[in-house]
């Protein structure tokens, strides 16, 4: 598998010469299988950079959205792929309670908060809500659950052969426990992200942030290290990045991550345009 | 051991967090948790019972009705909401762990998640005077 960063911001993009080596774009990964099969994780306003490398082409897209929070949908009606007649598309999305995706998706892409009506893209266009158990996608093995965040949220586990990633990008696992990590079994995200070779994962505060935003849905970098720990991972990528933290912070945060504890795993400072070998 | 559903992850950290007791089951009726408070009512710490079968656990505490008799398990609110997918009120007696009888109130329902998962269910105890 080969996986990229096409946004690696949280909440707002933020775009500048302040956080020109981290990114600006919200939520968007691309990753790519053997057979080039494509899935995009979110589809933040890093999404309208990726559709510009696959104008044109033929193959299905599979986009996997986490939740809809704007920062996680905003880039939809800018993906290119999407205005190709001939392009097949899914967009696969948490389920809710009371409204199928598309009337949820819907609300933000009708007027007046978008010229284009979701009926009227002229792609082969099919969603669904993802389901329960697991499912397979242009050879990759899909796991979503629901995950520790406010609204109906999920975090992806792929695999395609022996590895996997896991994508939870909006995630505060340590919500109301007093001692986080808690034992694997009451932990959000534990089956997910279990033994992964890449863990894609929320560490928007620092820990003297994270204090004051206690239930908000996201992580400070010291308990996404200690979920890293807990579940196995062999790589551990930060994500999601605070839209007040410029360059020079999220270093600080890094560096401090780095010093703080001897890490089981690879500590990778997540910034748009990575690449990674799966 | 696999990981709980979110909901019954949030519900036990919500628990952990109040100041009344509170009991959370799985579909089957089994104990997955008690908070500190329920552990003050029933006697026992729920680092020393562990999770157990709804057998154990409805007899464990031996409730008896205000009437004197056994209360079965299945007339207990926990089993009422588990069984009947409904909110269950009664009140009894039990015996706590720690040999103490004690008169509670306890309130129980259902936990439904998306796609009308049951994953179990809650039971909220007061003791009464």
């Amino acid at each position: 598998m080969r996986v990229a960063l096409w946004g690696t911001r949280g909440s707002l993009a933020a775009p500048g010469p302040e956080t020109i080596r981290y990114g600006g774009n919200t939520s968007c990964v691309e990753v790519r299988g053997e057979g080039n099969a494509l899935l995009v994780l979110d589809a933040g306003t890093g999404i309208q950079r990726l559709g510009a490398t696959v104008r044109g082409g033929r193959g299905r897209i599979d986009l996997l959205l986490t939740h809809l929070h704007m920062d996680h949908i905003q880039g939809l009606g800018f993906f290119e792929p999407l205005y190709e007649p001939s392009r097949e598309i899914h967009i696969w999305g948490p389920p809710s309670p009371t409204l199928d995706l598309r009337t949820r998706l819907a609300r933000y892409l009708s007027p007046p908060l978008f010229p284009i009506r979701l009926r009227d893209l002229p792609c082969h266009l099919t969603l669904h809500n993802v389901p329960p158990e697991r499912f397979e996608v242009g050879g990759f093995e899909v796991e979503a659950e629901l995950v520790c965040h406010p609204g109906s949220t999920v975090g992806y586990r792929i695999s395609e052969g022996n590895r996997s990633v896991a994508y939870l990008p909006d995630h505060e696992p340590a919500l109301g426990v007093r001692a986080f990590p808690a034992r694997p079994e009451w932990t959000s995200g534990f089956d997910l992200a279990a033994g992964v070779d890449l863990l894609i994962h929320d560490a928007q505060y620092t820990t003297e942030e994270y204090e004051d935003r206690i239930g908000w849905g996201h992580s400070a970098m010291r308990d996404a290290l200690a979920f890293a720990t807990l579940v196995g991972a062999r790589r551990f990528v930060s994500f999601h990045h605070d839209p007040t933290h410029d360059d020079v912070m999220l270093d600080r945060i890094d560096a401090v991550a780095r010093a703080a504890a001897d890490l089981s795993f690879a500590l990778i400072a997540g910034m748009e345009g990575a690449t990674f070998e799966v | 051991m696999s990981q709980k559903a979110i909901e019954l992850i949030l519900m036990r950290q919500l628990a952990s967090s109040l100041a009344m007791p509170i009991f959370l089951v799985d579909p089957s009726g089994n104990l997955l948790f008690y908070n500190e408070p329920a552990e003050q009512l029933l006697g026992s710490r729920y680092d020393e019972t562990g999770e157990m079968s709804m057998r154990e656990w409805s007899t464990l505490f031996a409730p008896i009705g205000e009437d004197g008799s056994a209360v079965p398990s299945e007339a207990l609110p926990l089993s009422v909401a588990l069984h009947k997918h409904r909110a269950a009120h009664l009140a009894f007696w039990i015996k706590g762990l720690d040999g103490v009888s004690k008169k509670i109130g306890a309130t129980a329902f259902p936990l439904q998640g998306q796609g009308a998962r049951l994953l179990g269910a809650v039971g909220i105890f007061w003791e009464q005077p």
